[in-house]
């Protein structure tokens, strides 16, 4: 009992101490903030006020909340329409070639997000490499509206997030046992019902990883809505940003940061559960050793 | 081995969707690196053809600094955060916590940056912390943390715990457990977890601009080139990141060749 | 698994190391600047220790609102001189961030056009330095758009040939602004009726907009993507440098006046060392490097009389003279009204 004890805190003592530390106190300080006034010229006055979470719940920042939640949720879908196949195809790679595979799809990450950025406005541009191309081989007349819209701003999620999700669902297919494939296939089922019915369901973890990771670094992003999307569109990560910086009305922003991460999390744990239970049906012994 | 017995049609549509998905990636960068030899210092029209960046880097101390501490931070928070990730993912899956713990752990994905960024400045203030890479290193592990321990967990969810009883009860050591049996397991989902929190530490800027120091000796790369907007973002950038493309990967395709050499030499 | 713990034990020597060799290098006397990069002479910092032996390093920031955030959550520690815009200022004095300037010490501030002591949002000069400014107006390409624009009107009500040609400021003082001038406000309003009133005026604008685009309009209008933009004038010369076709315009119901200062940080341990290095930037040859190669009027009367006359040839804009500029309204902090402005701001953006 002692032995796993100290087992456990070997495990867990350094990452919860870490957060305690670096996330949880210095959050939760600026969580108290949306409990007070914000000064005349920014700052905060410690006076105790509920008008932060009045402000908050006007439909105005919930509409924001439900169209980036849209845009973060088609971004999510298309990448992982995108890199399920590509880490499928990563993890059939033969072993000692896997990990520069994934290396290759990371090193375009290792430049910088802001020249990313202006790379895909050269593409996109009306008078960019992509109309220009299209019109030069006669395919269209008039350019066609590719920048400064929602496709523009999920074409660069997608772009910047790709990998991640990749190296999330790679994580788990690889841990696939080539066994009980060959199995279900040596029993004469077809590859799309080896597929739906044991590949899935096992990878599952991976994908839902993959999935939080862009969705998350979706909504909260600024910089691709500013720049891809014209400013045309607020995300989250917008008013957030503003409220804190250019409004200095940091009570506020703490608020909806707080209620941000509030609906954030309750679906996230939806989320979780649903994939545990997806889990519990795959033809997997994990319950039984629980 | 099963992969070439057969003519596959899934094998050939999977080969050339992975192609497809490397041309997207890379088109971007393909376009980054023209813009490099850009005459003018527009980011985002051509103008000519020149070298002259690519000098004008050499001499620019301010942007090889950056770029050095930049390396710097992602280095040594990656290193900290697969360590303490990848822990913290066994011990989770192992003992299988309660709620309270999966929320903190979802937290430093979901906390706006800016959020991170000032309550951490604010706490270090308070503490009278003196600023500088350090204070960057500490405030990257956090949310680096977070994505490491959420992939390494992906490959323990299915992880048959019994096999680490068994082992235990036949006498091995803890240590020799974990060496022999879960860092096999989970040793991919290492190496994804540290590509991924090496790539965010690049690339991030507002943490890391609100928890350095005052100066040039904890300004980042993202730091430095989002300063030059205001001016332009001259196509010094661009060679930069053209130069670092170039290298890595050449040396992926060396690490390749030399890999294969000893698998089948 | 020793190999884990000798690697954890280097982690952390590694960090620390770090920390003391930042916290070491700290003896002589030396001033942290935090600057826009490309706004001063690259040899400025270099020239300003050999001529004073005072060690000045450079700290970058990308916007006001990213330095003012950081100076409020750290109390300014560890910055001595600041670049910030004017509306900055007056919030910073408030909060007390910002030293008081013994002008005895800046003897170089007679190198100021006297109009500059009479900068509204700190009159006098008392905690601040001026040292570029300038107006926002219309940048356009004279070969696209005729008849020439000269009012807001022609920005956010465009004729048929320019929709979707048009690029607005997002910035929130300065998109709200061209409203507030085109319908005869304050640029400081923050009166319910006319924040309403620019409301309905911005979201109409905004479905002939190509896009928002506070970075860069310029090459836009270099590429032939948009006709007209909403621009800084310092900005929409560099437009002008790649095509002289390019032309600014202050409209006739004027524009605001910006000024960008240098203040001096309540916190800063090494006061004299900062005026000094204030006194040094308002040298004229000093000041005459920024209209010379970045383009932007600078407040500094010596610098500007000694500019060479084809570069205002070139850029007319560079010859605004200091008393069209006073004529401008400034843009001032909103202090209470900061709220309502910041909704107003946030619907605009998010309508569609």
């Amino acid at each position: 009992m002692p032995a796993s004890r100290l087992r456990d805190w070997l495990l867990l003592g350094p990452g919860l101490l870490w957060l305690a530390l670096f996330l949880v106190i210095p959050c939760a300080i600026v969580f108290c903030f949306s409990f007070f006034e914000r000064g005349v010229y920014g700052g905060i006055d410690y006076i105790f006020t509920f008008e932060n979470f009045q402000r908050a719940i006007d439909p105005l920042y919930l509409s924001i909340f439900l169209k980036s939640a849209k845009i973060a949720g088609t971004a999510t879908l298309v990448a992982l329409f995108l890199a399920y196949p590509a880490a499928y195809a990563i993890s059939k790679a033969p072993p000692n070639r896997q990990t520069a595979l994934l290396v290759l799809a990371m090193l375009p990450f290792w430049s910088n997000y802001l020249i990313r950025t202006y790379a895909w406005i050269v593409l996109l541009n009306r008078e960019g490499l992509i109309n220009t191309g299209l019109r030069d081989l006669g395919w269209i007349a008039e350019p066609l509206p590719l920048l400064y819209n929602e496709f523009a701003i999920i074409t660069g999620l997608v772009y910047n997030y790709l990998p991640f999700v990749i190296l999330a669902v790679y994580s788990s297919i690889s841990r696939l046992n080539p066994e009980i494939l060959e199995a279900s296939e040596d029993l004469g089922a077809p590859s799309w019902k080896t597929f739906l019915r044991v590949t899935l369901p096992l990878t599952m973890p991976g994908v839902a990883a993959g999935s939080v990771f862009i969705f998350v670094l979706s909504i909260g992003n600024f910089i691709t809505p500013d720049l891809l999307g014209g400013g045309n569109l607020l995300m989250v990560g917008n008013i957030i940003y503003d409220q804190f910086l250019t409004a200095r009305d940091w009570p506020f922003g703490a608020t909806l940061s707080f209620i941000l991460i509030g609906i954030m999390m309750a679906l996230l744990f939806t989320q979780a559960i649903l994939v545990r239970r997806a889990q519990g049906d795959a033809p997997e012994k994990e319950e039984a050793n629980a | 081995m099963r992969e070439f017995k057969r003519f596959d049609p899934t094998r050939l549509w999977l080969a050339a969707h992975l192609r497809l998905v490397y041309v997207f990636l890379y088109v971007p960068i393909g376009v980054l690196m023209v813009l490099s030899f850009n005459k003018a210092g527009l980011p985002t029209v051509w103008s000519g053809f020149s070298f002259e960046w690519y000098g004008k880097l050499a001499e620019n101390a301010a942007i090889l600094s950056a770029a050095r501490n930049t390396i710097v931070v992602a280095v040594i928070s990656t290193i900290l955060a697969t360590l303490i990730g990848s822990l913290l993912a066994i011990g989770m899956e192992y003992r299988r916590r309660g709620a309270g713990l999966e929320a903190i752990l979802f937290a430093p994905m979901i906390i706006p940056d800016i959020v991170l960024a000032i309550a951490l400045l604010s706490f270090f203030t308070l503490l009278e912390v003196t600023l500088g890479l350090h204070s960057i290193i500490l405030s990257h592990v956090v949310f680096n943390i977070a994505f490491v321990c959420a992939v390494v967990r992906t490959r323990l969810r299915s992880f048959d715990w019994s096999v680490f009883e068994a082992s235990i009860d036949l006498g091995a050591t803890e240590i020799t457990t974990f060496r022999r049996i879960i860092l096999p397991a989970i040793l991919p989902g290492v190496i994804a977890g540290a590509m991924l929190s090496f790539t965010l530490s690049v690339d991030e800027f507002i943490i890391a601009y609100f928890t350095a120091g005052a100066g040039q000796s904890s300004t980042t790369l993202p730091m430095q080139i989002y300063s030059m907007i205001r001016f332009g973002v001259t196509p010094e950038i661009n060679a930069m990141a053209s130069i670092v493309m170039l290298v890595s990967f050449t040396l992926v395709i060396a690490a390749q060749r030399i890999n294969k050499e000893s698998v089948t030499g | 698994m020793s190999t884990l713990k000798r690697f954890a034990a280097a982690c952390l020597v590694g960090t620390a190391a770090i920390a003391v060799s930042v916290t070491t290098a700290q003896a002589e006397e030396k001033i942290v600047i935090s600057n826009w990069d490309g706004y001063m002479p690259a040899d400025m910092l270099e020239k300003f220790t050999a001529e004073t032996g005072i060690v000045a390093e450079m700290a970058v920031h990308a916007t006001n609102e990213e330095i003012m955030g950081k100076v409020v959550a750290g109390k300014g520690k560890g910055y001595d001189v600041l670049f910030v815009s004017s509306p900055f200022v007056e919030a910073l004095n408030h909060l007390g961030l910002v030293a008081e300037l013994d002008h005895s010490k800046i003897p170089n501030m007679a190198n100021l056009y006297p109009q500059a002591m009479e900068l509204e949002y700190d009159p006098g000069l008392k905690v601040s330095v001026p040292y570029a400014w300038g107006t926002t107006g219309l940048c356009y390409r004279e070969d696209l758009v005729s008849p020439a624009p000269t009012s807001w009107m022609d920005l956010l009500e465009p004729k048929a040939d320019l929709k979707g040609k048009i690029t607005m400021l997002s910035t929130d003082r300065w998109l709200m602004a061209a409203a507030f001038l085109a319908q005869g406000k304050s640029v400081n309003s923050t009166d319910e009726a006319d924040l309403e009133a620019a409301k309905d005026l911005l979201i109409a604008a905004k479905k002939n907009l190509l896009s928002y685009d506070d970075t860069t309009f310029y090459s836009k209008l270099v590429s032939g993507e948009a006709s007209m933009v909403h621009a800084w004038d310092g900005w929409c010369n560099y437009g002008i440098g790649e095509n002289a076709a390019i032309k600014y315009v202050i409209p006739k119901e004027g524009s605001d006046l910006w000024v960008d200062t240098m203040v001096v940080t309540a916190a800063s341990e090494n006061k004299d060392a900062a005026f000094k290095f204030l006194d040094f930037v308002l040298k004229a040859e000093n000041g005459a490097w920024v209209p010379a190669n970045i383009l932007y009027k600078v407040p500094n009367k010596a610098a500007m009389e000694a500019l060479d006359p084809a570069l205002v040839t070139q850029f007319p804009n560079l010859g605004i003279t200091p008393d069209e500029l006073l004529s401008q309204e400034q843009l001032r902090d909103l202090g209470a009204g900061q709220k309502a402005f910041s909704k107003t701001v946030t619907e605009i953006l998010a309508s569609n």
